[in-house]
Formats: C-alpha cells, structure tokens, sequence
C-alpha cells in the first residue's frame, strides 16, 4: 500500500460527496416520515441515487443491479405490499432504546476506527487492486474471452457463488409459496360468486373510461421491455448486464401488464404454476450445466469442456447458459413474489391508485 | 461407524462420484430441492428427498474414508485454482460437522413422515421438503467451503430456508411466526455483520479463499482493517450460534418450529456456526492476529460460563418441553464454546466432542418430545406422567439421552464433559470447572423433573389425549431414528474413538499452525 497516493479534490469526489450527502438526507427523511407511500417513493429515490453514485464508482455493474432492484422492482412490490396495509404508520409513542443507540453506537465507532488504515480510495497498490483483481483484469480475455470481467467473475471463476445466489432467490420464491401463497385456486372459490362478477365489470368499465392512453402506451411499451431485457441478457457479456438485470426488466414487464390489465388477465398469460416451475428449472439449469461439466469429464462449472478444442468458446457458452438460468429463475421469483402479494387481496382497485 | 467407514466404495460406486463426492455432497440435496418443488405431491417428495439424503450421508462417508486416508481432501470448483476460484477444503474438523449434518438429515427425514403429514398442509408438503432440502445443502456448504464468502453465501441459504421452515410451524401454532420474524430479523443483521467482516478483511488482503487469507494476513500483518473484520465476523457468527446474550431468537424458533424441523435444527444449525467461528477464530485469523488470545479468555469465556449456568436456570423454569429443551440447548452451546475460549488443544477438542455428543442428545429428545406430540398431544412437562409406562421403548431412549445431557458415566455426554473439565485443569481455570459442575447439577434437576413425570408419577386419568393425537402406538418410522440416537448415546461411551480421533486431529492441526 503505497502512503503518498491521496485522492485529489477533483470533480469526481464532488459528486460522490453531493451522492453520500443526498443518501444520508433521503435515509433520514425514510426513518421519520409516517407516510408510507412517501417512504416507498423515498426508498426508490436512495437506490437511484445509489445507483448514480455506484455510476461515478465506475461500478457500472453494480449501479444496473441496485437501479433495477432498488429502483425499480422493489419499489413495486413495496406498493403492493403497502396496498394489504394503511397508508400511514399508526402512530407509535416515542421508546428510548438506550442499548439499541449504544450498539449501533459501537458498531459505528468500530467501523469508523478501521477507516483509519483502510487503503486511500482508488489506491492502484491497495492490497485489492493490486492481487486477485489485478490478476483477473489481466486473465479474463484469454481465459474467457468475455470483454467484461465482471460477468467472467460473477459466472465462472466464481460461478459457484451465483449459483448459490440464484438457489437463495429460489429460496425466498418457496418462503413466499409456503408463507403466503399464490393465490390458489380453494381461495378463490370461497369468496362469493355474485360479488366477484360485480367488482370486476365495475373494474373494466373504470379502465376503460379513464386508462386508454394507459392501456395504449403500455401495449406499445411492453414487447420493447421485453427486447430491451433480452438486450441486457445477452450483451452482458460486452458490458454492463446479464441474467438478473434481465430477469428483473422481464418481470417488471409482467408486473406493468397486471397493474393496467388487471392480475387475473396477467395470471392467465402467465400462470402461477408456470411461474413456480421456472423458479425451480432456472437453478437446474444453472445446476445442470455443472453436472454436464462433471460428467465431460471436467469440474463442477468448469465450462472449458464444453469445447475441448477452444476452451474459451467453451466459457462463452457455459457462461451464457448459466446467465439464462439466473433469468429464469430471477423473473420467476419476482412475480412468485408479486402474485403471492396480490393474492392477499381482491385485487389492486382502481381506487386506491 | 466405523464399519461403515471401511467399506470400499470404490468398487460399488461409479469413479466420477468418488473424484467429485466434495462438491456432490452439497449439490446433490441443492438440486434435489428444485425437483421436489415440481414433484408436488407431499409422500413422493418426502420419498425422493429421503432418497437424496442417504446419498448424501453415503458421500459423507465417501469423504470420510478420503479424509482418513489422506489428512485432507480439495475440491477446484470450474477448475480455477484458488485465490481466483472458489475450493472446498475438508478435513478432520469439518468432516465430522459433515458427517453430523447428513447423518441427523437423513434421520430427521425418516422420523419426520407422520409428523409432517399432520402439521403441514397437503399443497405446502412438497414445497416443504424442498426449503428442507436447500436448508441440508446450505449448511453443508457452510461447513464445507474453503472461501469466506462462499460461507456467506451458504449461511443466507441456509438461514432464509430456515426461517421458512420455522414458520411452517404456524399450522400448529401461530406463535412460529412472529418466532421466525425474531430470527430472520437477527439472523439478517448477523449475516450483514459477517459479510462487512469478510469484506473489510478483502479490503486488508485482496483475498477471499481462506487459506490465502491466513497467508495475506502474515504478509500484510495486523491493522485497524483486520482487527475491525475480526469484530464483525465474530459478533455475526456469534447471532448465528446463539452465543449467549445473542441467543434470544433460539427458544422461540426450536418450540414452534414443526417437530421435525426442531429435531434437525437442534442437532445441525448452531452446531455448523459453532464450527464457522472455530474455523474463522483459529484457523484463519489465528496465525497471524495476535489479539485473539485475550478475546477468547476475557470475552468468549465468560459468556460461554454465563450461558451455562444462567440457560440452565432457566430452563429449569420451562413448562413447556420444547422451549426447556431449548434453553438447554443455549447452555450447551456454553461448553462447546467454553472448549474454544480456553485456547488449548485439549480445550477445542473436547468442545468439539461435546458438539458430536449434543448433536445425538438433543437429535435423540426433540425426537422423543416429537413421539410424545404425536401419540399423546403432551406439550409440557407435567403431561408426561405415566408415559414410562405407556410408551416403553421411546420413554427409554429418551431417558438414556437425558442422562446423557446430564453427563452420566455409561452415555456419551460424559466421555465430552470428562474431557472438557481435564482441558480446563490443565489450563488452570478451576473456576470453569466449578462451573461445568454447577450447570450440570442443574441440569439434573431439569431433566429428573421430566424423568420423574414420565416414571414415578401415575397417569391421573387415561393420559392426556388430543383431538391431533393419532393414538398410543408410536409410528414405526418415527421410533426408529430415535431408537438410533438412544443406542448411539451409549455406543460413543464404549467406543468414542471416532469423534474423538477427528476432533484431536482437528484441534492438533488448528493449534500446530496448520492452516485448513
């Protein structure tokens, strides 16, 4: 770690500071306003500006992911969420959790102490830049042949650790299942015919006297998402992008068609049993990819026997079809997550937007 | 155990399943998991992930007998030779947490059919079986695992698939949750304790594989980073295994979990955070972080005596089976970090064999509390009365693993608490000694209050009987595994060269300056 690399003043550490500024100031405005609606708003805003501030980080990667979770899906599923609940906190007589300040005290103090020796931001000689980073910025293109490292990291050199993610996101999709439900078929049946016919032509006529130019645009918008996720999905391997960002821009596509037509008619495109036997089949196919390797005669995800011959082609396909499962099973789980949601009630009414 | 270990698998398994039986071990239950989500009927998920699971245990033995033969074993995942790519690294410490965990995951499965049948709903049972899986694979890959974050990865699917089968138990109680909400909220800060951790120690060494850690740190030497990494990482793996004051999400999530999940939380989940702590405190940061030895005496030692004796007490206030059964748990867990806090040999191995006893004890009551539910609806302690009679066989094997939590001479939880106290003689510490002996007087009274009801109390009226209640005889396939546990908790007196063989050969090479 070299001592006389210091970080000018320069425009860039501006911003970053104007970023952390508006973090803290959004982050704070979150923990004391009682309106939850703002706070959903809120929260999207700091992944925004999370997602800016990872930009100026030249952590482009990372900014796409944090925009289209932070921003973008969570924001939608803290909506429907919100829709099962009121629309204030009820109001809570202000406790004094002196421990509770004192821990997070200590746990501040502890991390403000280690900053002390921490390497100077952007140091090139800091022990992470300088070791097993350095050395993948120099291999991926002769190993791999995948211009942007970081999905040659995220996919093979350490696609273990992704498929270990993609099970975990499995894994809240069968928390959802198992706690929640989809929306099953017995729930339905209970509620009273009659009124269900009532409240969804009182709907459909609602729609359609005031969202034509809703349900026009989004008709257009919707396929263009769905290239544009494809887009991601593929070119993620020449830059930012790949089978989450894509799996999220996928489902958002769906959740924008229930949120205009409705989660009946986005549940007949898209059936909740489809959705649940994807969340599985994404991580088999990561899964499965491994097992071939395996069974060619190499490591667990060691795609370069996927093509003796040119071992990186070999990387460039295994990585691809890795990608695909994490999409699969990433867009699966967003709508097993949102259908579980809106399963808790009759359905978004026009009123409540 | 040891006969099986000496089978030579070689000549009845195919070669590719004996060169990859490391990363098999945790794919095989991790894909099995997706499979029987699909298979969607309760009974054929529940036969297709018993299946998975013998398998599993098999190549645990598989490992085993590779570990016995060679010291230990390496796995290169994608064939990218570490620090750039992630490796499995067993040896004689995590072998037996392996072992623990697919052997208690396979018996908990057999001995979970008719409970599950009942507890669950139909449409859930497969989508049940399939979070248990993932939860087996999970914390396999956390015992398993030669990289840091790899662990982190492991811990959040084991840990998400445990919160969803605690919840499960709302079914029977819809007390499971708002236990469950408790764990995952303390259960999340403790992963993101771990991950800052193992982030600021990637920030001090430009390293994630374990081993390059160690070798980082000697390069780099000590600093604020590592020493602040050091803080987070214990704090997080301490939630994770309910070290005493961090345990109060423990009792809730064991006694309103589903039975079967109780059984397999309580012999495997804090057992393998046990084992992340060891792995991390002396293993990676040991060698090289000179400040670990006054943390162990002056932090890690007094907590572990205060879990001991003040757990003890309270279980002994329990009405409730499970939930005395749980406080037990939490002062348990007091010795085996009382064997790490004394910093020794001796002290570790003897921690670390009193883990492979608890695991068998407490496998062996939560199945027998489990037997009690099932057959006679019995929920607390006074409701035992007269079951010696009723129920003989399971009565015996759940009394044998009593006394075996007590530490009678004759069960195995004597050969570890034996054991445990020479290590604190030889370090010095008889005040730690004084403590063993008050925690397990106390542990006399907690248990003779639940053997007194079951033997010398007479049934007021025809046993208590609930509408659940299937009736007096116990199923077949749920005394079976209990009947195991019973007679392993008396085989590891006679025999305890097993456990005892790895955990000496682990605590040797964690204290001869062998890295893993």
């Amino acid at each position: 770690m070299s001592t006389d690399f210091l970080t000018p003043l320069d425009a860039f550490t501006i911003i970053d500071l104007v970023f952390m500024t508006m973090l803290v100031v959004v982050g704070i405005a979150i923990v004391r306003l009682k309106d939850l609606f703002a706070v959903v708003m809120l929260s999207g805003v700091y992944s925004l500006v999370a997602a800016a501030w990872f930009v100026s980080l030249d952590a482009v990667d990372v900014a796409f992911t944090e925009a289209a979770v932070g921003a973008g899906i969570s924001t939608v599923l803290m909506l429907g969420a919100m829709l099962l609940t009121a629309r204030e906190a009820a109001p809570t007589k202000p406790i004094r959790h002196w421990v509770a300040l004192l821990v997070v005290c200590a746990t501040g103090a502890a991390l403000l102490y280690a900053t002390v020796d921490m390497p100077s931001f952007g140091d090139p000689l800091s022990a992470p830049n300088a070791y097993v980073g350095l050395e993948y910025l120099k291999r991926t293109g002769a190993d791999t042949g995948v211009p942007n490292v970081v999905s040659a990291v995220l996919a093979s050199y350490r696609g273990y650790d992704t498929f270990g993610e993609t099970t975990v996101i499995l894994t809240a999709g069968l928390g959802v299942i198992l706690i929640l439900g989809m929306g099953s078929p017995l729930r339905k049946k209970k509620k009273p015919a009659p009124a269900k016919t009532k409240t969804n032509t009182n709907k459909d006529e609602i729609i359609g006297a005031h969202h034509v130019v809703l349900r026009v645009v989004s008709k257009m918008m919707i396929p263009i998402i769905i290239i544009y996720a494809a887009y991601v999905q593929f070119h993620g391997d020449f830059g930012p992008g790949g089978g989450f960002q894509a799996g999220l821009i996928i489902a958002s596509a769906i959740i924008l068609y229930a949120l205009i037509f409705g989660v009946e008619a986005a549940k007949e495109a898209v059936p909740p049993s489809l959705v649940r036997l994807g969340a599985a089949l994404g991580v088999l196919i990561y899964g499965g990819v491994g097992v071939i390797n395996l069974l060619l005669g190499g490591k667990f995800l060691e795609y370069n026997v996927l093509n003796p011959t040119h071992p990186a082609h070999g990387q460039e396909l295994g990585i691809m079809f890795v990608e695909i499962g994490v999409l699969v099973t990433v867009a699966s789980v967003m709508l097993i997550i949102f259908y579980g949601f809106t399963s808790r009630q009759p359905d978004i009414s026009d009123k409540d937007w | 155990m040891m006969a099986l270990a000496g089978i030579d698998w070689n000549t009845i398994l195919p070669a590719w399943m004996i060169a990859h039986a490391a990363a098999l071990l945790v794919i095989t239950p991790l894909l099995s998991g997706p499979i029987a989500l699909v298979l969607s009927r309760g009974r054929l998920a529940w036969a297709w992930a018993l299946g998975i699971s013998a398998i599993t245990f098999v190549l645990a033995l598989i490992l085993y007998g590779q570990v016995l033969d060679h010291g230990s074993v390496e796995y290169v995942f994608g064939n990218w030779a570490p620090p750039l790519g992630i490796t499995y690294n067993i040896d004689a410490l995590n072998i037996l947490i392996l072992l623990i965990v697919a052997g208690m995951g396979f018996l908990s499965l057999l001995y979970g059919l008719p409970s599950i049948m009942r507890e669950i709903a139909p449409k859930d049972q497969a989508a049940f079986f399939a979070t248990y899986m993932i939860c087996l694979a999970g914390l396999m890959g956390v015992a398993i695992t030669g990289d840091a974050f790899n662990v982190f990865v492991f811990l959040e699917i084991s840990s998400i698939s445990t919160y969803i089968l605690v919840a499960m138990g709302a079914g029977n109680d819809r007390r499971a949750l708002t236990a469950s909400f408790q764990y995952l909220i303390l259960g999340t800060i403790g992963a993101t304790f771990f991950v800052i951790g193992v982030g600021l120690l990637y920030m001090a060494t430009g390293t994630l594989n374990m081993a390059d850690i160690t070798a980082q740190l000697q390069v780099h030497g000590d600093s604020r980073v590592v020493r602040a990494a050091f803080a987070f990482i214990i704090i997080g793996l301490g939630l994770k295994t309910a070290m005493f004051p961090l345990h109060t999400w423990l009792p809730g999530a064991y006694t309103y979990s589903p039975t079967m999940v109780g059984v397999f939380l309580a012999s495997t989940a804090t057992k393998v955070a046990f084992y992340a702590m060891v792995r991390f405190i002396l293993g990676v940061f040991s060698p090289a972080a000179p400040f670990d030895g006054a943390l162990l005496e002056l932090v890690l030692a007094p907590m572990a005596v205060a879990a001991m004796i003040i757990c003890s007490v309270q279980a002994l206030y329990q009405t409730d089976l499970r939930k005395l059964l749980a406080y037990s748990s939490v002062a348990q867990l007091g010795y085996m970090l009382l064997g790490l806090s004394m910093g020794t040999a001796a002290g570790v191995s003897a921690g670390l064999l009193h883990l492979f006893n608890h695991a068998l004890m407490k496998g062996a009551l939560f199945m027998g509390v489990g037997i009690f539910v099932l057959s006679y609806g019995v929920r607390h302690v006074k409701d035992l009365r007269g079951l010696g009679k009723a129920m003989p066989l399971a009565a015996a094997a759940f009394t044998v693993a009593g006394l075996s939590l007590i530490g009678v001479p004759l069960t195995a939880g004597f050969v570890s608490k034996f054991y445990l106290i020479t290590a604190a003689l030889d370090r010095g510490w008889w005040w730690a000694v004084v403590a063993i002996l008050i925690s397990s007087v106390l542990a006399i009274f907690y248990v003779g209050r639940m053997l007194e009801a079951m033997y010398l109390r007479e049934a007021v009226k025809p046993a208590p009987r609930s509408k659940k209640a299937a009736g007096n005889k116990p199923p077949v396939i749920a005394l079976v595994p209990l009947l195991i546990l019973g007679v392993a908790n008396i085989w590891f007196f006679f025999d305890a060269s097993m456990p005892k063989a790895l955990t000496d050969a682990a605590a040797s090479a964690l204290f001869g300056g062998g890295t893993p």
